[in-house]
């Protein structure tokens, strides 16, 4: 039982730090936190199976397709819902506009797609146990994010102006970097996140128009805790989150699980706002 | 150079529009048509309407946290999921003994308000997202709560709702029992709106710093809003569980949270009336159009996204003719300081003397020095210069006083007595007002309301008694209106009391401040670059006005770049430089002092 409890919860964990990565990319790159990031992980699910499950196509097409939907999802989130609200930042507009639109597309999938769970195609058939894609398919997804994002940051032209326009926004603009196509480009970036999210962990979550809700809240959970803009504390965050969350499912119950991280949460907000990582901002006089 | 302006084009007491039908007809129309609605003995028609009751009742107590307060709270269906299984579980006693089913809904409504202080924790430090995040996984929790709690739930089948008997029994009973309660909550709502309270949540939500300075404590005033909106979502529930008469999860779907968010956007921000209207448009729509259902979430998620992209100001916007008109283009303010005495209360010569010392205050922004050992003295019924040149600490010296920073080191103290760092919102206890650099007033409020806010501290009701517009509540309104009016027309502004502030220029929102300083009935005023904008009549005339209160006993700290003003009206100056005193003295050894002449005022 321990066993399962921790390759389950490390692998909806993972699930839970992708989306957490995700709200990471698009606030670097905007300081804005977008509700889109739920809605990505409950495509990727439900476009994998439609392209994989529901049209045949094969496996790697499938994920390529899905991942192309996220990157286009990201433009649009970023044209519609956040390019005309940033002017006025501080009024937190981008809240409503961006939770308007992942509802609008979490309709749409809800009448299309059915509001009944769906079961996603397995892929590589190897286990069951340990070996089985479920476990590590989301943890893998999340290490290839990781590595794959450090690569961009470190070695890129393109991944230090991100870096750039993370920092200092007004400075970088002042250097000549294009802010609007970089930003375009991040939310791109998050949409693939987001979508390779949903669709690693879709065998467990299943494909499910539901899942925005859940993973919305619960991916944000490591953003609070770990520190707005710190992937490693998502990555952290979201694993603990993930075990504990299946602990105390298989322990006490649902209920104490939910009321706990709930708790957990709450708490944490009140005496660290900035997160357990995080550093604190200036005063506004 | 006349006093044309102050029997200019805009009229005190002249009201717009929506605000005229807010004051009266709507609501009384409304309330017929509530009232009569059963003779049409449309049982169809009475449940749409007790649903559009039921809504209102949690929308109104969410429209002070949204409205009002500007928090977002969008996952507020949670304490209509909370009211809703309280009520039931109690009535039908899975949980306890069965309760009688209107002390169950008490109980929903406690439950509700306690939800919605845990809720709202966050809020009291964090705005926006977390808060919006917050009250959104709450909602996710309670469902899935519900659904796991099959005891006490019914899980997924669901449990009954409680039925109310006699005489609120279910047919028009109920209907009525949801009218009258819908009715009593938009009464206290509207009495919160227009009192100290609503009008100190509209100060946080736009101009939350000048709050702080006016003596508003955010924690306190959240919490009570919290409790009274969770509160009105409890017993909301309970009416809910009773209408379904079956709840199970499925019932408390997100989509009745957006439902309750857009009505309150569309009606505008800070109405009651437009929220109220959305609301019952909103039931009402989707029975009307049976072969949209399907899409009914989309649609409403569409709305809220044209309306924040389109018009996020609300309809309440768009018809606030009032603030079409144009107003007089040449104002001039001409302020009278012999009304200072009144708006201060009593005789200045007979207020104590007292002094605000500074010794040894050192603040450090990282390795930057900001202030670095200052000593400065502001005693009352002086004016106290504050100059040097830009980044040498002079309105962090006046941050430091009001409390917005805390100092690494040294002491504050008011007449020997400890003042302590930081704690903003404390000051305006100690009777130390201030001004801001960039003036920081409610755009969306009049004028009038902005001057208002500066007296909460001196209101005597609590919350409570506002939501029931008791004798006390009537009374803080009736001297902080008066005492505005007083403060307005020492600064010259009383003809424009009524118009929107975000219409006014500049000048005049410097003025505007000072009379909200005012309405403290301060000890010590800090003004922190009165001048910058002003015309060099209008800083003559801000000079009287400075020079005025100071005669009337007020210690006066003036940051200020004028150098003309600083010489005209103090009775001392301070130089500084890098955060350190340069030169201390009366005007005269500070403009013939080498080295301030030198590397400050020039030749």
């Amino acid at each position: 039982m321990f066993a399962s409890i921790v390759s389950y919860g490390l692998a909806v964990g993972a699930v839970y730090a992708l989306i957490g990565i995700t709200y990471n990319v698009m606030f670097s790159a905007s300081r804005v936190f977008s509700f889109t990031a739920g809605m990505l992980g409950m495509l990727g699910g439900v476009l994998g199976a439609l392209f994989i499950t529901e049209w045949g196509l094969p496996t790697i097409v499938g994920l390529v397709l899905v991942l192309a939907c996220g990157a286009v999802l990201g433009i649009v989130t970023e044209i519609v819902t956040v390019r005309p609200v940033l002017k006025s930042i501080d009024q937190h507009l981008y809240v409503l506009s961006t939770l308007a639109f992942a509802l609008m597309i979490q309709q749409l999938t809800a009448i299309w797609w059915g509001t009944d769970a769906r079961p996603f195609p397995r892929l590589i058939p190897i286990g069951p146990g340990w070996l089985d894609q479920q476990f590590w398919l989301p943890m893998l997804a999340c290490a290839v994010t990781i590595v794959g994002l450090e690569l961009l940051y470190r070695k890129t032209l393109i991944g230090r102006a991100f870096l750039a326009i993370a920092e200092d926004a007004y400075a970088a603009r002042a250097l000549g970097l294009p802010e609007t196509g970089l930003r375009m480009a991040s939310y791109a970036l998050a949409g693939m996140i987001g979508a390779l999210a949903g669709f690693s962990g879709a065998e467990i979550l299943l494909a499910f128009f539901g899942n925005q809700a859940i993973l919305n809240f619960y991916g944000f959970v490591p953003v609070a805790l770990g520190g707005m803009g710190s992937n490693r504390g998502a990555v952290i965050g979201g694993l603990a989150l993930g075990v504990f969350q299946q602990a105390a499912n298989f322990l006490v119950g649902g209920i104490f699980a939910a009321v706990a991280v709930f708790a957990v949460f709450i708490v944490v907000l009140l005496l660290r706002p900035e997160g357990l990582a995080g550093a604190a901002t200036a005063r506004r006089v | 150079m006349t006093d044309a302006t102050a029997s200019g084009p805009v009229r005190v007491g002249e009201r717009s529009l929506l605000g005229k039908l807010e004051g009266s007809v709507s609501w009384i129309l409304l309330g017929l048509v509530g009232l009569l609605l059963p003779l049409l003995d449309d049982s169809y028609i009475g449940v749409i309407a007790q649903r559009a009751y039921i809504y209102w009742i949690l929308s109104a107590g969410l429209n002070l946290v949204v409205g009002y307060a500007g928090q977002i709270a969008i996952g507020w269906v949670s304490m209509l999921t909370l009211g809703a299984y309280t009520t039931a579980a109690l009535t039908a006693g899975t949980a306890t003994d069965p309760w009688h089913p209107y002390l169950a809904l008490i109980a929903g409504g406690v439950i509700g308000a306690a939800a919605g202080v845990i809720v709202g924790l966050p809020a009291l430090r964090l705005r926006t997202f977390y808060f919006a995040m917050t009250t959104l996984g709450f909602a996710t929790i309670v469902t899935q709560v519900a659904l796991a709690w099959k005891s006490v739930t019914g899980g997924g089948v669901g449990t009954p709702g409680p039925v109310f008997p006699w005489p609120f029994d279910p047919g028009w009973g109920f209907y009525y029992f949801c009218f009258i309660l819908a009715a009593l909550a938009t009464w206290m709502t509207a009495n919160i709106a227009s009192s100290r309270f609503g009008r100190a949540l509209v100060a946080i939500r736009d101009a939350e710093v000048a709050a702080e300075a006016s003596g508003i404590a955010k924690p306190r005033l959240l919490i009570a809003v919290f409790l009274f909106a969770g509160a009105l979502g409890g017993v909301a529930g309970g009416l809910f569980a009773s209408l379904q008469s079956y709840i199970t999860p499925d019932a408390f779907t997100f989509e009745i949270s957006v439902l309750f968010f857009i009505a309150i956007l569309i009606g505008g921000r800070g109405s009651i009336l437009g929220p109220a209207l959305g609301t019952i448009i909103l039931t009402a729509l989707p029975e009307f159009a049976a072969p949209l259902v399907q899409w009914s979430t989309f649609l409403y998620a569409a709305l809220l996204l044209v309306i924040v992209l389109v018009i996020p100001g609300g309809i309440a916007d768009l018809l606030d003719y009032k603030n079409r008109r144009p107003l007089e283009q040449h104002r001039e303010i001409v302020p009278r300081p012999d009304l200072l005495g009144r708006v201060l209360g009593g005789d200045g010569r007979s207020r104590g003397k007292s002094t605000i010392a500074l010794r040894d205050i050192e603040l450090h922004f990282g390795g930057v020095r900001a202030i670095d050992g200052l000593d400065l003295e502001v005693r009352s019924g002086e004016v106290h210069g504050l100059i040097g040149p830009n980044g040498s600490g002079k309105t962090t010296t006046l941050n430091v006083i009001s409390g917005y920073y805390r100092p690494n080191a040294g002491q504050m103290t008011l007449d020997g007595a400890e003042l302590p760092f930081a704690l903003p919102h404390a000051r305006a206890g100690y009777r130390i007002s201030r001004t801001f650099q960039t003036p920081r007033l409610v755009g969306a409020a009049s004028v009038l309301e902005n001057v208002m806010i500066g007296g909460t501290v001196h209101g005597h009701g609590t919350f409570t008694e506002s939501i029931l517009a008791l004798p006390r509540h009537r009374r803080d309104e009736r001297h902080l209106k008066a005492a505005a009016l007083q403060a307005l027309a020492t600064v010259g502004l009383e003809s424009l009391a009524q118009v929107r502030a975000d219409r006014l220029q500049h000048s005049e929102l410097r003025f505007i401040e000072i009379a909200r300083a005012l309405m403290l009935k301060p000890a010590f005023l800090l003004l922190d670059e009165p001048a910058a904008g002003l015309s060099a009549e209008e800083i003559r005339r801000l000079g009287n006005l400075i020079k005025a209160s100071s005669r009337e006993g007020v210690g006066v700290l003036l940051v200020e770049h004028h150098a003309d003003l600083i010489f005209d009206i103090c009775d001392r100056v301070t130089v500084l430089n890098l955060g350190k005193t340069l030169a201390a003295g009366t005007p005269n050894e500070i403009r013939s002092h080498r080295e301030v002449v030198s590397a400050y005022l020039g030749a």
